[in-house]
């Protein structure tokens, strides 16, 4: 397939993102030229920008740095680096600088726990292992005009640190070899393969992969696509960041695999927009496989098996890993993800057939190709078969890319990359599960502990009250703000986190998070909210004391100061008399009714909340 | 609807449905209210208020986008589910500046009419109080973002109905709000008329049209004299001027 013109519709994101790649934001007037163009209401490109973290309807600094903002990022002193920064450059965090030349903020996880803390440029170029000297060194670069192209190359360096290989990590396979061998035999021979191999899903629901392709082959259309999920946004996975470096052969492998199976046409990458600096690479490769005849026309010289892959770049949303929001990301429009049924598999992309999968899912499927099924399935558990690589950050000597067969302990991993003392460990990222000590032996695998790839160690020091409440700024910065259970609720989860934090809790508190998390769990439209309150849920559990000794007292304690809100009023009435200052912070709540002033006292000047009935 | 009909139950009561019905639909239709603030018949469901949550087995689902099938017994009522409802209305509450006494939309208000009949007594969690400016653009309408509670049904009745997208869905997160399809960005330079679907659907005080304010005395209100379970859906809507 060639890339869809770009006057279509679906194309309307990347349309966006190239005009805000070049013009570092979206100018009305360029919004409404490109309305025209497309012939696309102005309403809907405004609400598709405007969903977008990296697409900015205001202006921004000409040179944006954005500080990844992963918990072991936290850890490794990534706030006080980025404060240093600020000062150095006389800019304050999430404002553009009054010379317009620069604004400093945080993202979410951007892929590069291992190797934080990190920062991403303008969106297309990283920088590591930062340090107060590289930070320093940075600000000297800016303010000398050394545009970012110019500036150390070691500073973008990024290892992939396989530190644990089995079959996917090892040595890469000839590319077409895969190919050629399932060519042997029809299409659906290959799906009989997958089921036998019983491979699961890699990106974090564990859906059986047979199961989706039967359901999509069944399908009375002639037309089907491909989808690879390469978002990668669940913070602390970077497994598919190496496996689209270490191993983008493979992965294209498995996606043509899928298309000779299914009889599929359409292959589309899905790029997070942290990733775009892996493009070149990755169009390099393409571009090598169709001149090598295993992309595009007869491919291995079969008439009639036609297969191309075009990528797709996302724009700073978490949500569009969500499969059915990345459709419609990818259809151009904003992520909120689709009511379900139907499936992808029966109404995918544009409507058609489609399979998603992750991007180490494909490469299994060319293992599972090449190899044999029955290889596949002797390795693992009864019902997760296979290997599964892991991406192990925070409190380790030795952080970096673990791939161990399914069903290994946690005390294995924690061992093998020199964590001693962890008193809990984050597997499958904020909406996976946080582990205390005492279950180390538990095994990661379908079974007992699902994990997408993320695990992040938090030594003894660590405040399970900080991961937990890091955990809720994230479901609240990344929600799409669909459904109201999720748009709202994680808001007020993080501003009771807020609260307790600011040593103003109470049990209460803690029961309005729990029944929050429960709202969460069974009302969300997605999974994004249903698991919004997965680390309170686990921390709250097995950290109660990392609660409890905030609380203020277990009586009800109010949110905001009574005293400070009362400063207008005094500076108003010239009054510094110790008849005007409330005592706050109290417990007793029916003596603080009776120092309360009179009602109309400007003590608040928002408008006060009111009775609901008519 | 033919002896034949297949049936689902809900709380216990058979309801009849046509294969392809929603839960909501043919609830409707056989005169059960479940409450929903995004949902209009005729609209394809929008699935975001989360108000008609009922509860299939273990499994919550929202009626409007559920399937009926033959057979389900379908939970509407009962406690668990109404503390959930009436925290889902309190959150719609607690995001926007709702000012009930002085809106005049008081007393036709679906937003309203279901808390009352939730039996949602204050907000409970703290006020967001976000800042959202009053558009008093055009002529005839007035959009008042303070009471928009994101339904949806404005865009889709002003895409679908009246053939001219002057509303889109911007921002995310909490930052999510109604965005109006001009230059601008105001009202009053879209083609929006004061009789078009996408003027009159809103189910809050959000669009409004103008210098028609408290025109029904208290008392006679679409909501004052029955609760809004107790009414037919078909009133939706401002009516046109
Ligand atoms: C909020 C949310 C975010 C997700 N993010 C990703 C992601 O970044 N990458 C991914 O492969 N799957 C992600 N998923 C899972 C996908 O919806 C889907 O299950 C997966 O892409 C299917 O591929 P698989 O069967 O190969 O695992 C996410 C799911 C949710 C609910
Ligand atoms: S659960 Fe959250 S992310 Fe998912 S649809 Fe609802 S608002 Fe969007
Ligand atoms: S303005 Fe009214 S109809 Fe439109 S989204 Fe808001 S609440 Fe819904
Ligand atoms: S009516 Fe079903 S979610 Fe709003």
């Amino acid at each position: 397939m060639s890339a869809a013109p770009a006057g279509e519709p679906g194309q309307l994101l990347q349309r966006l993102v190239a005009l805000q790649a070049q013009r570092g934001w979206l100018p009305p007037a360029a919004l409404e030229a490109l309305a025209v163009e497309m012939a696309l209401p102005l309403a809907e490109l405004r609400g598709v920008a405007g969903f977008y973290r990296f697409l900015h309807l205001a202006p921004v600094g000409r040179l944006r740095l954005l500080f990844s903002d992963h918990v072991s990022d936290r850890h490794q002193g990534a706030p006080a680096l980025m404060a240093r920064l600020c000062a150095r450059l006389g800019v304050a965090p999430g404002q553009v600088r009054a010379d317009g030349a620069l604004s400093i903020d945080r993202c979410s996880c951007i892929g590069l726990a291992d190797q934080g803390p990190s920062l991403l440029v303008n969106h297309g170029q990283v920088i590591t292992r930062l340090d107060a000297a590289r930070i320093d060194a940075l600000a000297q670069a800016i303010e000398a005009g050394l545009p970012p192209a110019a500036w150390p190359a070691e500073w973008q360096q990024v290892d992939e640190p396989v530190r644990r290989a089995d079959v996917l990590l090892g040595a890469a396979d000839a590319p077409g070899a895969a190919l050629a061998a399932a060519l042997a035999q029809p299409g659906s021979a290959l799906i009989e393969a997958l089921a036998s191999a019983r491979l699961l899903g890699r990106g974090g629901a564990g859906y059986p992969v047979a199961d989706k392709w039967r359901a999509c082959a069944a399908q009375p259309v002639t037309e089907r696509v491909v989808v690879c999920n390469a978002d990668e946004g669940e913070p602390g996975t970077f497994k598919d960041r190496t496996l689209l470096r270490l191993q983008p052969d493979a992965l294209i492998e498995g996606m043509t695999l899928a298309a000779w199976a299914l009889g599929a046409r359409h292959g589309l990458i899905y790029l997070r927009g942290e990733y775009r600096w892996l493009l070149p690479g990755l169009q390099q490769v393409l571009a090598r496989r169709r001149a090598a005849g295993l992309l595009g026309a007869a491919i291995a010289g079969r008439p009639g098996f036609d297969f191309d892959i075009a990528i797709h770049l996302g724009a700073g949303a978490y949500v569009c890993g969500e499969e059915s929001a990345l459709l419609e990301s990818l259809e151009g429009r904003r992520g909120v993800p689709r009511i379900r049924p139907p499936y992808p598999s029966s109404h995918g992309w544009r409507g058609l057939p489609t399979v998603v999968n992750n991007v180490e899912t494909f490469c299994c499927v060319a293992q599972i190709a090449l190899r044999g099924a029955a290889r596949w399935a002797a390795i693992g558990t009864a019902r997760a078969t296979g290997t599964k690589i892991h991406s192990v950050s925070g409190d380790c000597a030795r952080p970096g890319l673990y791939e161990y067969p399914l069903g290994t302990p946690v005390a294995r991993i924690l061992a093998d990359c020199g964590a001693v003392d962890a008193q809990a460990v984050q597997v499958g990222g904020p909406s996976g599960h946080c582990v205390p000590a005492r279950d180390f032996g538990r095994r990661i695998a379908q079974e007992d502990l699902p994990s997408a790839g993320a695990f992040t160690v938090f030594g003894p020091g660590r405040d399970l009250f900080e991961v937990a409440r890091h955990a809720a700024d994230f479901f609240a910065h990344e929600s799409c703000g669909f459904c109201t259970p999720c748009r709202v609720g994680t808001t007020l989860m993080a501003r009771r986190f807020d609260k307790i934090a600011a040593g103003s809790g109470s049990r209460h508190d803690l029961d309005a998070l729990r029944s929050l998390t429960e709202l969460l769990g069974s009302s969300s439209h997605c999974g994004l909210g249903a698991s919004a309150g997965r680390m309170l849920h686990d921390t709250l559990r097995h950290h109660r004391p990392a609660y409890e000794q905030r609380l203020q007292s277990l009586q009800f304690v109010p949110g905001f100061d009574l005293d400070a809100e009362l400063s207008q009023a005094r500076a108003l009435t010239g009054r510094h008399d110790a008849g005007a200052h409330l005592a706050t912070r109290e417990t007793d709540v029916t003596r603080k009714h009776e120092v309360m002033p009179e009602p109309d006292a400007p003590t608040n000047p928002q408008p006060q909340p009111q009775r609901i009935a008519p | 609807m033919t002896p034949a009909a297949p049936l689902f139950l809900l709380d216990g009561h058979p309801v009849p449905f046509k294969p392809g019905e929603t839960l909501i639909e043919a609830a409707t239709r056989a005169g059960r209210h479940i409450p929903h603030l995004c949902w209009h018949p005729g609209f394809a469901p929008h699935g975001s208020c989360r108000l008609c949550m009922v509860a299939i087995g273990e499994r919550q689902l929202a009626a409007c986008s559920t399937a009926a099938e033959a057979g389900l017994e379908v939970r509407l009522h009962g406690e668990a589910l109404a503390a959930q409802r009436r925290t889902l209305l309190q959150l719609l509450f607690v995001e926007g500046n709702h000012f009930c006494p002085s809106c005049e939309r008081s007393g036709a208000c679906k937003l309203q009419a279901e808390a009352c009949e939730a039996g949602v007594e204050g907000p409970h969690f703290e006020q967001l109080y976000p800042d959202r400016p009053v558009d008093a653009s055009h002529p005839d309408v007035l959009l008042d973002l303070n009471r928009c509670i994101l339904c949806g049904l404005c865009v889709r009745a002003s895409a679908q109905h009246d053939g001219k997208a002057v509303f889109a869905l911007g921002g995310r997160g909490l930052g999510t709000q109604l965005v109006v399809g001009s230059a601008s960005g105001r009202l009053g330079d879209t083609d929006l008329a004061a009789s078009d679907l996408a003027a009159r659907i809103c189910p809050v005080g959000a669009i409004l049209p103008k210098r028609r304010g408290f025109a029904v005395p208290i008392g006679q209100r679409r909501y004052d004299a029955a609760p809004i379970s107790a009414l037919p859906e078909t009133d939706d809507g401002m009516p046109p001027p």
